[in-house]
């Protein structure tokens, strides 16, 4: 028999027995939507760590102060008590060359306010080297001057976001907006970045010089001289990051004064490291989920297998017919792989189309990034057919394998 | 017999020592067929006949090549069938046999036309060419009125015209039919038995199995089955 006399005995059978064709292929269907929905799932959550992950730099190091013990004993956040300082950052660039880039900074949040337009959004203080580390562009007028930072003028930097809401489609550069009660000039605007990879909006912010933050932003609060929150370090080759990590902590003990066996009143985060380790997560769940949806696939699978059988044993006279007028076992083989290829086939068109739809509402209505591309549906596709030759072989060979005259007598 | 002119052709069927053995080597063994000679020539009519378990349908089997001699030869059309593989065997089946069964065997969901058609695809004649000929061949056996009726909405007669018509749309050089007028009336089954004649005189060799004397006795030979042994039956 042809290809096109196979296909057409395929759709005659299965047409005779609809409502089983559609039932068995609805298990290939769900199988193959949940394949794509979960994979694509995955693979958008390891997207947005990848990206996060290009955008922090593999050679970055974060100081913050530690928690330590406030005055009722509980445990601060990292980074409120005020135990690093400005020459904690002078004395890093002085004295672990490894380090290429360091910026304190100090942060807060503010009122932005020009005319009538006001925006709540988050300060950040900081150093020249800030800019690089970070990888923030100006994207109109220009960053700060040497002069800025020794001053402590009072020029500013918009995000994208803060620029929107505050000037919308006007020029911002060189009008003056109000941090707090502070009247700021509007030195330069940055270049979005867009969402972070933990969701937060990476464009609201403003940025100033850090020792006009300590003098003009850090309100009522009394921060000892030269105090900052955090020092963020770019280390000039990748391989020197842990080293670098020991010979900061050692220094700033050192600096600190304080005795071994001691807890440091700092921490030192390799931030990559802890993103490698989110990496690793993801893969996990990604390796799961595909796991889970392949599972339902294989039930599918069997399902396919399991009605075969049945139509195999209740057909057994007409393959008993059929070989008796000249369907050889191979014809026998390939007609009822046919018909599991072609329910598992329309399985996987429709699951398809299904898991498609269902990725785009996850990824719309649900909070999971999504990334749905033509290797995952292909590898659907894969699957659904693999499925049909898997699970349609054994009934398939089993009625070529049928004695036609055992076969004629049966009622 | 000798009276028969032969063809210069092989005969339909020859066997020799033709044996068929069930469980062989066991304590349940049975010899269903013992060294079964015969030999048939293209155009004849022949009738087996028999009581039932004398082995006549274990020798239906053999002749229709849906089974294999346990020793002996059987060619038929000259073809050594005992050397062929399954695969082969149902080539054989398509392009030289065409069964007639007591039950039919029309497939319920198909109409007449495609019932008949249905061995063509296996031997890849195309569609249009298939469906010509199915028409044709039901057109021959009576039935060019019936053609898209389903099976369950034919008569026994009309079903076994039908089941003639697809066992001759090959064109085989052997007609096999078992019991083809048992599960019919007498009327109806004269009718078949008229048809086979009818057959057999437009060229096709007709080997009928029963186990009754009077359908037996439209054929030009007979032979009787008596415990697995063929023996020539009393000329009609």
């Amino acid at each position: 028999m042809n290809f096109t006399e196979i296909l057409r005995t395929a759709v005659f059978a299965l047409r005779g027995n609809w409502l089983r064709s559609v039932l068995t292929s609805l298990g290939v269907i769900i199988g193959i939507a949940a394949v794509i929905v979960m994979v694509s799932v995955g693979q958008g959550t390891q997207a947005e760590i990848d990206k996060l992950v290009s955008g922090l730099g593999s050679n970055r190091l974060d100081v913050m102060g530690a928690g330590g013990f406030g005055g009722g004993g509980a445990r601060l956040a990292a980074g409120s008590r005020y135990t690093l300082s400005e020459g904690d950052a002078d004395a890093i660039r002085r004295e672990v060359p490894e380090v290429q880039y360091v910026a304190a900074s100090l942060r807060g949040g503010t009122q932005a306010v020009y005319a009538e337009n006001n925006a709540s959004t988050q300060w950040q203080g900081v150093q020249p080297d800030w800019f690089d580390i970070n990888e923030w562009k100006i994207a109109g007028g220009s960053s700060f001057s040497p002069r800025d930072y020794d001053s402590a003028a009072k020029s500013v930097l918009l995000g994208e976001t803060v620029r929107r809401e505050l000037f919308g489609d006007d020029d911002a550069v060189g009008q003056t907006v109000r941090l707090g009660r502070v009247p700021f000039t509007v030195v330069g605007t940055l270049q979005p970045k867009g969402q972070g990879g933990f969701g937060q909006d990476q464009d609201d912010l403003v940025v100033v010089p850090l020792e006009t933050a300590r003098r003009r932003l850090t309100g009522a609060t009394a921060l000892p001289p030269g105090a900052v929150q955090q020092i963020t370090l770019g280390v000039g080759r990748a391989e020197d990051l842990s080293y670098a990590q020991d010979e900061i902590g050692a220094l700033l003990r050192q600096r600190h004064r304080i005795q071994p066996g001691e807890d440091d009143d700092f921490n030192v985060r390799n931030i990559a490291e802890v993103v490698a380790t989110r990496t690793q997560t993801t893969r996990l769940m990604s390796l799961l989920l595909g796991a889970v949806a392949g599972i339902s696939l294989i039930v599918g699978g069997i399902g396919i297998m399991n009605i075969m059988l049945v139509s195999v044993t209740e057909r057994i006279r007409e393959i008993g017919l059929r070989m008796a007028v000249g369907a050889g076992p191979s014809d026998v083989r390939r007609q009822f792989l046919a018909e599991a290829m072609l329910i598992s086939l329309i399985g996987g068109v429709v699951g398809i189309a299904l898991g498609a739809v269902g990725a785009w509402l996850v990824g719309r209505f649900g909070s999971l990034p999504v990334a749905l591309d033509g290797k995952v549906i292909a590898l659907a596709a894969g699957f659904s057919i693999a499925t049909g030759l898997f699970f349609g072989y054994y009934p398939a060979r089993k009625a070529s394998l049928l004695d036609p005259i055992e076969a004629l007598r049966q009622q | 017999m000798n009276a028969v002119v032969r063809p210069a052709t092989a005969p339909v069927i020859a066997t020799r020592g033709l044996r068929k053995v069930y469980a062989e080597g066991t304590e349940a063994e049975v010899v269903a067929l013992h060294d079964v000679d015969l030999e048939i020539a293209a155009g004849e009519f022949v009738a087996i006949m028999g009581p039932s378990g004398s082995g006549k349908s274990t020798l239906m089997n053999l002749l229709g090549c849906l089974d294999t001699p346990s020793a002996g030869e059987y060619r038929c059309e000259g073809v050594d069938v005992a050397r062929l593989d399954d695969e082969q065997r149902a080539r054989l089946r398509l392009e030289k046999i065409g069964f007639v069964f007591q039950g039919f065997n029309l497939l319920p969901r198909m109409d007449a036309l495609e019932n008949v058609a249905m061995p063509l695809g296996y031997a890849n004649v195309p569609r249009d060419e298939r469906l010509r000929r199915a028409s044709a061949a039901l057109t021959a056996v009576g039935l060019g009125q019936r053609m898209h009726h389903l099976p369950s909405a034919l008569s026994g007669g009309q079903q076994q015209r039908v089941a003639i018509a697809r066992a001759l749309i090959n064109e085989p050089s052997l007609l096999l039919a078992d019991e083809p007028t048992g599960a019919l009336d007498t009327r109806t089954g004269e009718e078949i038995l008229a048809l086979f004649k009818q057959l057999q005189r437009n060229g096709h060799t007709v080997v009928l199995i029963t186990h009754e004397a009077d359908v037996a006795a439209h054929a030009d030979r007979t032979f009787v089955m008596r415990d697995g042994e063929l023996h020539p039956g009393d000329p009609a």
